[in-house]
């Protein structure tokens, strides 16, 4: 299957425009970028947990889907969406059924991470033939933005506000795709919507494979980063220059980097642009909190790279 | 498939498909979201030399392509965001003031 350009842009259009995603929304972009990678000929039936993406592209009587779609609980998307897809099993094995069908969850962090994670890992363990997208923006951003497990240490959100006792969010982010893969799943990967065509191909994979498959795609939110609505995709690209976000995938237990970074940037570089972390770069800021960040980031990129068989710098 | 929804402020509950199923995939077309823009992309066609990459970054479908070539931008859906002109290697794209844009046009 192709990732060029040219080819990707006759796709037919999966996702409509009038939802009511805000402007500069990254989690559309990881949307319409994973459903180019759906292939071709075969229908999807699509399910959002509560999320942004859910509330806004399903606002009745409008959906922007142009697929089959289910709304869901906070909590059992993946359960849903594996009842749909063993139903579809057996109507297909009794031929009741004709068309091909590809299912695909698109849960945001906390949908993911927290609140949908226990029926996310009953999925997993169960091998249903399915593809569970998270777009990560790092907090509750729906509901107002409120700390999630996805959220980085030391990042303002209403839940962990900054002030004389607290720098921010106290805690590392815990390392999901990481998490996903010890399921032994066929397939699992960490993902950018800056680096397209790298997603789209993991996106082709992933639907392709006899089992569960999960990607963690990065979608940045200037609402709840606090940072101007044009630079979004910018954003995304420098989590990955720095190291904050590296791009990998693991493949029937196989480990690979799939975006090599040569001269990565301090995640300084990555940080001063966000209001969420505007505290940190204060005269009166926590050093601390920031040099803490940046040895989470050069430890879980030697452990990465340990993992991916790479050499380390 | 076609859904008439025209009228759905008079519908009673008898009206309203149970579990308030939406019955015409992708009818968010009929919202227009453009309203919200305060800018407004314009794409040079000279300059663009139709690379594709604003496409794929487009949060609202709204960068209309035909065969390999952008075609148009659907205002009645582009929100503003200005994520095009800033990932456009070529400098391709201005935003400019929606307000001067929509009198420049009239």
């Amino acid at each position: 299957m192709s990732t060029k350009l040219k080819d990707l842009v006759q796709k037919p259009e999966l996702l409509s425009g009038g939802h009511r995603m805000c402007a500069g929304c990254g989690g559309p972009i990881a949307v319409r970028q994973v459903l180019m990678g759906a292939p071709e000929g075969k229908k999807l039936v699509i399910a959002n947990p509560t999320g942004c993406l859910e509330v806004s592209t399903t606002i009745y009587p409008y959906t922007s889907w142009n697929t089959s779609f289910i709304h869901c609980g906070f909590e059992n998307a993946a359960a849903t969406l594996s009842g749909a897809e063993a139903t579809y099993n057996s109507l297909k094995m009794q031929g009741k059924i004709e068309d091909d069908y590809n299912f695909v969850v698109f849960g945001g962090d906390g949908g993911t991470y927290d609140i949908g994670f226990q029926s996310l890992s009953g999925v997993l363990e169960r091998g249903h033939r399915m593809v569970y997208v998270c777009y990560n923006n790092e907090a509750y951003m729906n509901t107002g933005i409120q700390r999630s497990s996805a959220t980085t240490l030391g990042a303002w959100t209403t839940t962990s506000p900054h002030g004389k006792e607290s720098s921010g969010k106290p805690q590392h982010r815990k390392d999901l795709t990481a998490i996903v893969a010890a399921h032994n799943i066929p397939y699992v990967a960490q993902a950018s919507i800056s680096h397209w065509r790298d997603l789209v191909r993991k996106a082709q994979k992933a639907f392709s494979v006899d089992g569960p498959a999960f990607i963690n795609v990065m979608a940045p939110c200037h609402r709840g980063w606090r940072y101007p609505m044009e630079k979004t995709v910018e954003l995304a690209k420098l989590a990955v220059q720095t190291c904050v976000w590296p791009l990998y995938e693991v493949e029937n237990g196989q480990w690979n980097l799939t975006t090599k970074v040569r001269n990565k940037k301090p995640v300084e570089e990555y940080m001063k642009l966000q209001g969420r972390f505007g505290h940190l770069f204060r005269k009166d800021g926590d050093r601390e909190v920031l040099d803490k960040i940046q040895e989470f980031v050069d430890h879980e990129w030697k452990k990465l790279l340990r993992m991916c068989g790479e050499e380390e710098e | 498939m076609s859904w008439d929804i025209s009228n759905i402020g008079q519908w009673t509950w008898k009206e309203h498909p149970p579990g308030a199923v939406i019955k015409d995939p992708g009818n968010s077309r009929q919202f227009k979201t453009g309203g919200w823009r305060t800018l407004r992309p314009i794409r040079d066609e000279e300059i663009c030399n139709q690379c594709l990459i604003c496409y794929m970054f487009c949060p609202d479908s709204a960068i209309k392509a035909a065969g390999e070539k952008i075609t148009t931008f659907d205002l009645d859906f582009c929100k503003g965001c200005g994520i095009c002109a800033e990932e456009c290697p070529q400098n391709a794209i201005e935003m400019v003031d929606e307000s001067k844009a929509q009198e420049a046009v009239e």
